[in-house]
């Protein structure tokens, strides 16, 4: 871990009791979604990270406790530094609150994260679909999500669904 | 499918001022069929009189779900799909791509590779910014220096070609390395293009720069503040034309960018003509940078040695067993990586282009997200564009150089 990161990871240890993972000298804090607003709030205004270079979701179907991280993506030009805040939610009804107050970055980037995966961002000033039609059914990145026309099959439902499965009929 | 619904107001009431309501200003589409969109972009316009009071962007027409395309292919195929991401950047992103998955499993390149990376690149942002040039100056009514911005882009692809034998969607950069060495000719065709291109710099600058009708629709014409952009998470040219000295290259120097000495160029105004003076001095940065990794270009081999994730070349194949397998094996079940996650970025002609790429132990990614900076960069236009004129919102969209197909994925 870099020097000049290390007091910034104590502080969320402290305020957030946030676990930490590091990979590849990338370091990910875990917050919950109560959090996320206090934490990137903390991080912009008393370390500096200026910019939310991404932030985006990943969804860990069947798991459904937590069931999706999202990944707040943070650089501090003026340190030169990135960490990563990741939040976990559990699969029935995702909500996480909106951080378009803190970033304005997050207003798009969360349209896109609730267009593609269906979670909710509370208090969003502009909750409609970004990338697929407004009438569009389903979210096209969610792992239960078939990429062509087949539903898609996990080792624990595959007998399950290959039983309605559309296979050519003699 | 959902039944079609009839487009209402309520759906974008909260976007617009209470005023088109009740009829007072004017709701206009401009787009998705418009030249001046630069692809499939609509804009719904709320205009008072000629004035712009809000621009509300509607995205989505080139979505092509490259991400999750991406999530069903092993690591190596899932590289053609990001040369369709930003068509004006192609080895670019290639570059992004491969960067992030060598981070992943850990993968060095040898310093050959790494300098014609660095040439490649360079020559596509040339040839971005040429693209840029062009289409900006066809906006303003400039039909001349977009032909002679393509001309010169033609010879950056015939280098492109002769590398990778395809114009545009090259896919010569692989993970470890690159496809293949560039051929003998590679060298002096990139000496070639280095002696014409500044003079031709010049030139445009003479058609344009001082142009007193081109000053009149740029200086002082959609200014975008430091602070604003950060907040939008602008990156790129875009940014460094509002003050903020942020270059990934210089920052966090990749492919042995430190070796090499070259300026970042910034501008304070940000308004529409910074951002043409900052991308018009990118030309001659990165021109400096392709002649220096030029004349200290190494020898040696290009692509890593670890047979664990470079299929081998033809030649071992046919004198070595396990060459064979290792060949069948990378195409076709592919490399495995470990489960973890990682963001890589680099800077594309338009700002960070990162990478966020998750391994779940398989041979195919987990996650790709890519984070596009033309997706940032338009999120920013009704900021910039409330005020102004119809006509002026043509130049500030034309000047943050959007590309459609890396905003929509």
């Amino acid at each position: 871990m870099d020097k000049k990161l290390e007091p910034i990871i104590n502080a969320l240890q402290k305020q957030f009791d946030s676990s930490i993972e590091e990979f590849r000298d990338e370091v990910h804090a875990f917050v919950k979604p109560e959090q996320i607003l206090d934490a990137l709030t903390l991080l912009r205004d008393k370390y500096e990270f200026e910019l939310l270079s991404a932030l985006t979701a990943v969804d860990y179907f069947p798991q459904q406790s937590p069931r999706y991280h999202i990944v707040y993506q943070l650089t501090s030009l003026a340190k030169n530094l990135s960490v990563q805040l990741r939040v976990p939610v559990n699969g029935d009804q995702p909500k996480v609150p909106t951080v378009t107050r803190v970033y304005e970055v997050a207003n798009w980037r969360e349209r896109e994260v609730a267009d593609m995966f269906g979670v909710e961002f509370e208090g969003h000033p502009d909750p409609r679909r970004i990338l697929m039609p407004d009438d569009w059914d389903g979210h096209p990145l969610r792992k239960d999500y078939p990429l062509g026309y087949e539903e898609p099959q996990f080792t624990f439902n595959f007998d399950e669904i290959d039983v309605r499965k559309p296979y050519a009929k003699e | 499918m959902a039944q079609l619904e009839e487009v209402n107001i309520d759906n974008f009431r909260h976007l617009v001022s209470d005023r088109a309501l009740s009829g007072e200003t004017m709701l206009l589409n401009m787009g998705p069929q418009h030249p001046s969109t630069h692809g499939v972009l609509r804009l719904l316009l709320e205009l008072d009189g000629e004035t712009i009071i809000n621009a509300i962007p509607d995205i989505g027409y080139l979505h092509t779900g490259i991400e999750k395309n991406m999530e069903a292919k092993t690591y190596l195929k899932a590289e053609v799909m990001t040369d369709r991401l930003d068509y004006m950047n192609t080895t670019g992103n290639n570059l992004a791509y491969c960067m992030a998955v060598e981070k992943l499993v850990d993968l060095d390149v040898p310093p050959r590779a790494q300098a014609i990376r660095v040439i490649l690149t360079e020559l596509q942002r040339i040839a971005s910014h040429l693209v840029w040039l062009g289409a900006f100056g066809l906006d303003l009514a400039a039909m001349s220096v977009f032909l002679y911005c393509f001309r010169e882009r033609e010879a950056i692809l015939d280098i492109l070609e002769l590398c990778s034998g395809q114009r545009m969607m090259t896919t010569f950069i692989r993970p470890g390395g690159i496809w293949r060495d560039v051929p003998v000719e590679f060298e002096s065709a990139v000496r070639d293009f280095l002696k014409m291109f500044p003079k031709r710099v010049d030139e445009y600058e003479a058609l344009l720069t001082k142009n007193p009708i081109l000053l009149d629709r740029l200086v002082g014409i959609g200014i975008l503040d430091a602070a604003t952009a950060l907040q939008h998470g602008v990156t790129g040219p875009t940014l460094r034309a509002s003050g903020v000295n942020w270059d990934l290259r210089k920052a966090r120097p990749y492919c042995g960018y430190d070796q090499y000495d070259f300026n970042v160029p910034v501008r304070t105004e940000g308004d529409t003509f910074a951002r043409y003076i900052v991308h018009i001095e990118e030309f001659r940065e990165s021109m400096k940078i392709i002649e220096q990794a030029l004349n200290k270009l190494p020898m040696g081999p290009v692509n890593s040695d670890n047979r664990k994730f470079v299929p081998p070349p033809r030649s071992e194949i046919g004198v070595s067993m396990e060459a064979l397998i290792h060949h069948f094996k990378l195409w076709t079940e592919g490399f495995p990586a470990p489960k973890a996650s990682i963001y890589s970025a680099v800077e594309s002609p338009r700002g960070e282009l990162g990478i966020y790429l998750e391994g779940d132990g398989g041979p195919k990614p987990y996650r790709v997200h890519l984070r596009t900076p033309s997706f940032d960069n338009l999120s920013v236009i009704n900021k910039i564009t409330q005020g102004t004129l119809v006509a002026d919102l043509v130049a500030i969209l034309a000047s943050i150089d959007i590309v459609l197909g890396d905003i929509d994925r």
